[in-house]
């Protein structure tokens, strides 16, 4: 059987059978990878631990045609098992690795930026870095824009005119001027749209002083963002706790 | 492919966790050739478990009654209260006649990204069986794998508060195993979770 060997994290598991699962990765150079893991939801296994959700493992995978193999696997970082301690973080990182699966859904095809995106992500999860709220609505905002849907928050997103604008509209991909505002878009304070502009550019001395109103505002406009851009609602992003 | 009476039989068993498509040919035709009255028995014990079993009032064990055998057992601690995903996970701890203490089947893990969050496992159940007071101790006995620590996470910040003492099962290395086999993880917690020797 042909072999390749690659990094990658892991975004979610399925049960297969008696003592199996199906363990769906991001890989570094192969995009996303779903192969089954044998016998790892028995006590006794060494493969188990390292091949659950947020594992950053160096693996070996046994090629079919059908579902391939998961033949060796080696820890780099187990950033699941460093905030399963602290429910915000884990539920914020759970949405992380819903949106990396849910925007890298072409098996097999590169995705090495939204890779670099979620190692990057995890790592400042689990380094206590920023507020898991604000890491995560980062995490999603630059995760669409790798994905080719970068949200314009200065000039219009319609006609290109300067900015600073008042509305903002999912549809039209980010702020509006009021010629092109389309009917129902939000009206977002000032300070949010300087958030989420902040978020998306990596700018967190900006990011982190944000009030409680405009993270609260930012965190929906970036799930109404992001949903428009997935045809629908993450699931695990409803249950994501926010202090 | 089969049609009529044995492809839908096939079809059925088909869809029982953990049989694919081959199994449940193999097990329709071992059907076919079984003995009348085997199949008959068999049948009738999959009617009568589904029309008899139901959950257990307090625990959410599965029971024939509306209490189950361990909950109408008087010699049981009403002080402890063991939470665990499933009925299975009863069975297992049972048998290792370590625990005394009544339990409690949450029914699952907290698992957001199959959208299952806390409202959708039976912790308001639990925390109604601890409001008077009688229950000291919750052993948290998730499973040991990522959805089982968040929600133990999850439980303990709602427990603590509440004045009740909360543990959680140790997690370590497999009994007759070499340590150099062990991975990082579950030889990490073993650490964590190391007793001192008196
Ligand atoms: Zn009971």
């Amino acid at each position: 059987m042909p072999v390749f060997r690659d990094e990658a994290v892991v975004l979610r598991t399925h049960k297969l059978g008696e003592a199996d699962r199906i363990v769906t990765l991001l890989t570094r150079n192969h995009g996303q990878v779903r192969a089954v893991a044998k016998g790892v939801r028995k006590t006794t296994s060494r493969l188990g631990a390292r091949v659950e959700p947020f594992s950053y493992v160096d693996v070996m995978f046994a090629t079919s045609k059908s579902l391939h193999i998961i033949s060796q696997v080696e820890s780099i970082n187990s950033f699941g098992s460093q905030i399963s301690d602290n429910y915000p973080k884990w539920t914020a990182g759970q949405a992380m690795l819903e949106t990396a699966q849910r925007l890298t859904i072409e098996e097999h095809e590169p995705a090495l930026q939204q890779f670099l995106l979620l190692i990057g992500g995890l790592k400042s999860l689990v380094t206590d870095d920023h507020d898991p709220g604000l890491i995560l609505d980062a995490f999603i905002l630059r995760s669409l824009s790798v994905a080719g849907y970068a949200p314009s928050f200065a000039n219009c997103a319609r006609c290109g005119t300067d900015g600073p604008h008042r509305a903002f509209s999912p549809s039209a991909g980010g702020m509006v001027c009021s010629s092109c505002r389309p009917p129902g878009a939000a009206a977002p304070r000032a300070n949010t749209v300087e958030l989420m502009s902040a978020l998306l550019t990596g700018d967190w001395e900006v990011a982190d002083q944000a009030n409680k109103p405009e993270r609260t505002e930012s965190r929906s406009l970036t799930a109404a963002y992001l949903s428009w851009h997935l045809d629908r609602q993450l699931r695990s992003l409803r249950l994501v706790e926010r202090t | 492919m089969y049609e009529g009476v044995i492809g839908s039989l096939i079809e059925r068993l088909g869809k029982l966790p953990g049989i694919g498509p081959k199994s449940a040919q193999r097990i329709a035709f071992w059907i076919l050739e079984a003995e009348k009255q085997d199949i008959d028995d068999l049948a009738n014990s999959i009617v009568e478990a589904k029309q008899k079993i139901r959950f257990c009032n307090v625990c959410f064990n599965v029971s024939e009654e509306d209490l189950c055998r361990i909950c109408r057992d008087p010699r049981r601690d009403l002080k402890i209260i063991c939470a665990v995903e499933e009925s299975k996970d009863v069975i297992a701890i049972e048998r290792t006649r370590e625990f005394k203490g009544r339990y409690h089947v949450l029914g699952g893990a907290i698992s957001p990204i199959d959208g299952v969050g806390p409202d959708d496992l039976r912790i308001k159940e639990l925390l109604k069986r601890l409001a008077d007071g009688v229950v000291v101790e919750v052993i948290v006995a998730t499973d040991p794998n990522l959805e089982g620590e968040a929600t133990a996470t999850y439980l303990t910040r709602l427990l603590l508060p509440m004045g009740v003492s909360v543990s959680r099962l140790a997690s370590g290395l497999p009994v007759g195993g070499d340590l150099e086999y062990a991975d990082e993880v579950t030889l990490g917690r073993a650490f964590e979770g190391r007793r001192r020797i008196q």
